[in-house]
């Protein structure tokens, strides 16, 4: 990947960003803050590939470190982000908690 | 066909996969209609990136890859699964922390390494190392601020100063070793430390209450420093992911920032409630009227529109699903409900929603500020419960008040107001309610969820 090349591809992602979330109600900014922690626990391929490469023991811990920090970064993020959204229904919706006591 | 070529084909294809997933999830999460699918899609974009990589030609250390997967995994779904709704706030500060620890981590084993023989890929690593560490070591102080580990906040003068002494010291060691310096390794960790200790005195003096707006901010910065090292790594995933998070963050934080009336900058620099105990406003004019819960239930019951006002002190109270219970009976009586959330209820811009998403209210039925503010005219009945400060009309009309400009839900216009308050005494800023003193407001005094219960039983016995 030559350096222009990369530089489009950052200031492409950069408007896409912007514009996927520009109109996004209030009710979504907790849920969507966690989807987007979790869209960046992509660094976990980059710290495989870190420790996948690494040489020194020195390298090796601290890619292992960063292969166990990028993982609970990915997991986690999914795991809360899932649990938020899997409770927003609509009143029109039949598995909604229409009558959801316990 | 040489097999390191199609492997790299695949590897490069996957990644195309997971940008495309990454872009179309957030999109859909960002309508809560889509929202539920958005999360699968990004997950399987993240799913697909991580078994390619698997395949990355020249990789060794196999067994600690997985071992290491598997320890932050299982850790993070475990704490993710059972954390309470109410603490949501603080996980997600932790494990966007871990990913700036891994950005950094990423950057440090390249630094030490000296692989990077160009001067822009040594400074891409620098910038995008000191960035992560930030965000890890902030991210923690602010974990540790919500979790209630953290109670003080560390304020003295010359603060601001000092860490930007602290930066300009970290940017020269990453200049020194973007320039090719020779000993490299003692300046790589000084680097890392320096980053680590800007992380903890940047974050260190900030109030709990701004700390969703920080959360935010350093959410975008993990981002930012993911594309940083993806640009480092020429992993295209890592920097269209790391992006987009970098600048939707971004928009976030100013969009939360503004919901909660606090600029960015205000935020960072300046602690609130700084102003020491000024907060003694215009005296407040008239009596707090006592109604009991049978006389609530009544005037709710026969009601034609019901406006709710939720704050976090019934999510504290864990009211939330009684007062949808109630609500429910309202509903069947043909009482029109609907739930008002300001932008800061909760603890943090959305959280609100969440909470009561968790107690099973449609998320059609609650309308944000904007939506609400004119409709309580034509409300018989408007329900504070655990909302304090958000419904004060001091911010409309006195200069003097602290929280003066601040937009609030216009619960004093409604016909009736009915409060429910644990007792009498002021809200989260200090301030004292006026809307608790108007003539039309009657005060319910007792906790949240005992108080909902009482007024369900008024509400059937009618």
């Amino acid at each position: 990947m030559t350096g222009i090349v990369a530089l489009y591809i950052f200031m492409l992602a950069a408007f896409t960003g912007y514009e996927v979330i520009a109109r996004v109600p209030v009710i979504l900014h907790t849920p969507l803050m966690s989807g987007s922690n979790f869209v960046h626990g992509i660094v976990l391929v980059g710290a495989m590939v870190a420790l996948g490469s690494a040489g020194t023991t020195l390298e090796q811990v601290i890619g292992f470190v960063g292969v166990l920090l990028a993982a609970g970064n990915a997991v986690g993020g999914y795991a809360v982000t899932e649990r938020m959204l899997e409770m927003f229904k609509s009143s029109g919706d039949k598995r909604g908690g229409a009558k959801g006591r316990h | 066909m040489d097999l390191q070529f199609s492997a790299t084909a695949l590897i490069q294809a996957s990644y195309l996969l997971t940008a495309f997933l990454f872009i179309m999830g957030l999109k859909r999460m960002s309508s809560p209609v889509t929202a539920r699918s958005g999360i699968l899609w990004a997950g399987a974009g993240m799913l697909v990136a991580t078994l390619a990589t698997f395949m990355y030609p020249g990789m060794t250390n196999y067994p600690w890859i997985i071992t290491a997967v598997v320890i932050g995994g299982v850790f993070a779904w475990i704490t993710g699964r059972r954390v309470a709704m109410t603490d949501m706030p603080q996980m997600i500060a932790l494990y966007n922390g871990m990913g700036g620890g891994a950005a950094a981590a990423i950057a440090a084993v390249e630094l030490y390494r000296g692989g990077e023989v160009t001067t822009s890929g040594a400074t891409l690593a620098v910038v995008g190392g000191i960035i992560g560490a930030v965000s890890f070591s902030g991210s923690l102080i602010a974990f540790g601020k919500l979790q209630g580990l953290i109670r003080k906040s560390l304020r003295f003068g010359g603060q601001q100063v000092l860490n930007l002494l602290i930066l300009a010291a970290a940017l020269l060691l990453g200049a020194l070793i973007a320039t090719g310096f020779n000993d490299a390794a003692g300046v790589v960790t000084g680097l890392f430390v320096l980053s680590l200790l800007l992380g903890l005195s940047m974050t260190l003096p900030i109030g709990g209450a701004d700390m969703p707006v920080v959360i935010s901010l350093y959410n975008a910065l993990t981002g930012l420093a993911v594309a940083f090292e993806g640009f480092v790594l020429g992993n295209a995933a890592m920097i269209i992911a790391g992006t987009v998070v970098g600048s939707a963050g971004t928009l976030l934080t100013q969009l939360m920032a503004k919901a909660m009336n606090r600029s960015l900058a205000n935020v960072l620099f300046s602690g609130f409630g700084d102003t020491g105990g000024s907060a003694t406003a215009t005296e407040v004019q008239g009596s707090l009227k006592p109604i009991e819960a049978a006389d609530a239930g009544v005037m709710m019951a026969f009601a034609q529109k019901v406006i709710i006002v939720p704050g976090y002190g019934m999510a504290v109270a864990q009211a939330q699903h009684k007062v949808w219970e109630l609500c429910q009976l309202l509903i069947d009586r043909g009482v029109t409900v609907r739930f008002a959330i300001h932008p800061v209820a909760g603890r943090m811009p959305g959280h609100m929603n969440v909470l009561l998403a968790e107690a099973g209210v449609p998320y059609d039925l609650i309308a944000d500020l904007d939506e609400i503010n004119a409709e309580f005219e034509t409300a018989d009945v408007a329900l504070i419960i655990g909302a304090n400060d958000v419904v004060n009309p001091v911010a409309r009309n006195d200069k003097s008040s602290p929280i003066y400009g601040m937009p609030i839900l216009n619960a004093d216009k409604a016909r009736n107001v009915i409060v429910i308050k644990r007792g009498q005494g002021a809200g989260f800023s200090g301030i004292e309610n006026a809307l608790f003193y108007l003539d039309n407001t009657r005060m319910l005094y007792g906790d949240g969820q005992a108080a909902a219960s009482a007024l369900i039983a008024a509400v059937k016995s009618v």
